[in-house]
């Protein structure tokens, strides 16, 4: 049996940035993925700094440093801007959230600076009149996902360490896992990294899908410059029940707007929302009313893995000692991916964390059982 | 079937003034001008229409300065269209 120091089941941001760390630390690696689809290829792509709870500010902005530190050396292609983020204060109350955001950011020196009305629609001219201010985040950035995961493998296999094999795993059982054709594979570790299918390898994860919607428009170059949210977003973000919908446009790169959000439980089903993605434009005109003479050439859909307490899970399965979890990032598995494979490379290889590993820890849930 | 002259629509392409029989998709009447193309892709590439049914948006061209889908679109009288779409500053927007 073809036997690696580690397998990770999953090529996505997180598998691919776990198989990245792993190799750098001198571990042989194995990555597998099915080609199901998950996360990475259907999300924004949105490297964004969030504060709701300290260990997701810690997940965040240590990951954050290492974007940017990876990103002189990625190709064109993983399209990564640092447009910063622009939190949209819509009336007073939100504006003081702004400032109370602005004073937790800036005690863990995150560089942010707080817009007046003034300042704000000098910066953002599309935006609709009479927004009470906003607060830019300055190192925020985007980047193409589905790119800067192939970058990540394609680092770690320039340096000898990796092999990557496009097949299904289907069942995980001690050091060894079983694929689609029934050859088998071991590895010293075994790493799940499949989102929102992790549940199918291992069954009873606290894992549920949080359904979104996107949409794409022709290119507008120079439209919107930095990447715009409401400060409802973080509200309507956490929701655990119900639909959502909260204004988040990206500008990309090609002058296109990306445009969300929504959020929505309870449904498996990839099909657009019509009902949802209406609720959802509507949002964003009431921001940006230009929007209504652009062209929107894509809509698609998407699912995030949620977990209970919207923090992922990171470590050692705490039934299995050669199971390890990176799943359940939510709508943050873009940014946070980084710091989650350091995490990982530490738990593995013995190493000390580069944060308190403590609060992602998938023992923090019970009833996780044994694949 | 030679459609009579009361069937016939002026339009204009480019600049260049065209009859095409009433009916016509703009896909198709670009199709019967060289380069019989459409826009200019991301990375600089001509574009044509490949599906016709309003799907992969490929055709996409400028009339009366809204981007609009040349196979979704029919000629009618006076209609002037660009194929620019992709390439001039703020094309795109309409």
């Amino acid at each position: 049996m073809q036997h690696t120091d580690a397998l990770v089941i999953g090529a996505g941001i997180v598998g691919a940035a776990c198989a990245h760390a792993l190799a750098q630390a001198g571990l042989s690696v194995r990555v597998m993925d099915a080609r199901l689809g998950g996360a990475t290829a259907a999300g924004m792509g949105h490297l964004v700094v969030m504060d709701d709870n300290p260990a997701e500010l810690a997940l965040s902005q240590t990951s954050l440093d290492l974007w940017h530190a990876w990103a002189p050396n990625m190709d064109a292609g993983c399209a990564f801007t640092a447009c910063g983020t622009l939190w949209l204060a819509a009336n007073d109350a939100e504006l003081q959230e702004a400032h109370e955001k602005r004073t937790t950011l800036q005690a863990h020196g995150i560089a942010c600076e707080m817009l007046g009305a003034g300042a704000l629609a000098r910066a953002e001219p599309a935006l609709r009149p009479g927004l009470a201010g906003a607060l830019k985040v300055q190192d925020d950035s985007v980047v193409y996902a589905p790119r800067a995961a192939q970058w990540l493998l394609d680092q770690a296999a320039a340096q000898g360490h990796l092999i990557f094999e496009q097949a299904e795993v289907t069942h995980i059982d001690g050091h060894t896992v079983t694929l689609r054709d029934g050859s088998q594979r071991s590895a010293g570790a075994i790493v799940l990294a499949s989102g929102i299918h992790a549940p199918h390898l291992c069954p009873g994860l606290p894992l549920r899908p949080k359904k979104g919607h996107l949409v794409i428009t022709d290119r507008y170059p120079g439209t919107v410059h930095h990447q715009l949210v409401e400060l409802g977003y973080i509200t309507s973000a956490h929701h655990s029940d119900g639909t959502s919908v909260a204004f988040n446009v990206q500008p990309r790169p090609t002058g296109q707007l990306l445009i969300g959000s929504s959020r929505e439980f309870d449904t498996t089903d990839p099909a657009v929302n019509n009902a949802v993605m209406a609720r959802m434009l509507q949002r964003a005109l009431d921001y940006l009313p230009g929007l209504a003479d652009l062209n929107a050439i894509r809509t698609w859909t998407g699912f995030r893995a949620a977990t209970p307490d919207s923090l992922p899970l990171i470590g050692p399965h705490h039934e299995h000692p050669h199971l390890w979890l990176a799943v359940g990032h939510e709508g943050l598995g873009v940014t946070t991916a980084p710091a989650t494979a350091q995490l990982m490379a530490a738990h593995i290889t013995g190493g000390t964390p580069v944060i308190d590993p403590a609060p992602y820890a998938p023992a923090r849930f019970a009833g996780l059982s044994t694949p | 079937m030679t459609p009579s002259a009361s069937a016939l629509v002026h339009i204009v392409v480019n600049g260049t003034p065209l009859q095409v029989p009433a009916g016509t998709s703009v896909a198709a009447a670009l199709a019967q001008q060289a380069p019989g193309t459409t826009r200019t892709s991301v990375t600089g590439e001509a574009r044509a229409p490949l599906c016709g049914m309003g799907v992969c948006h490929e055709c996409r061209v400028r009339i009366h300065g809204r981007t609009r889908l040349a196979c979704q679109t029919v000629c009618t009288e006076g209609l002037s269209i660009h194929t620019d779409v992709g390439t001039a500053p703020g094309s795109a927007t309409p």
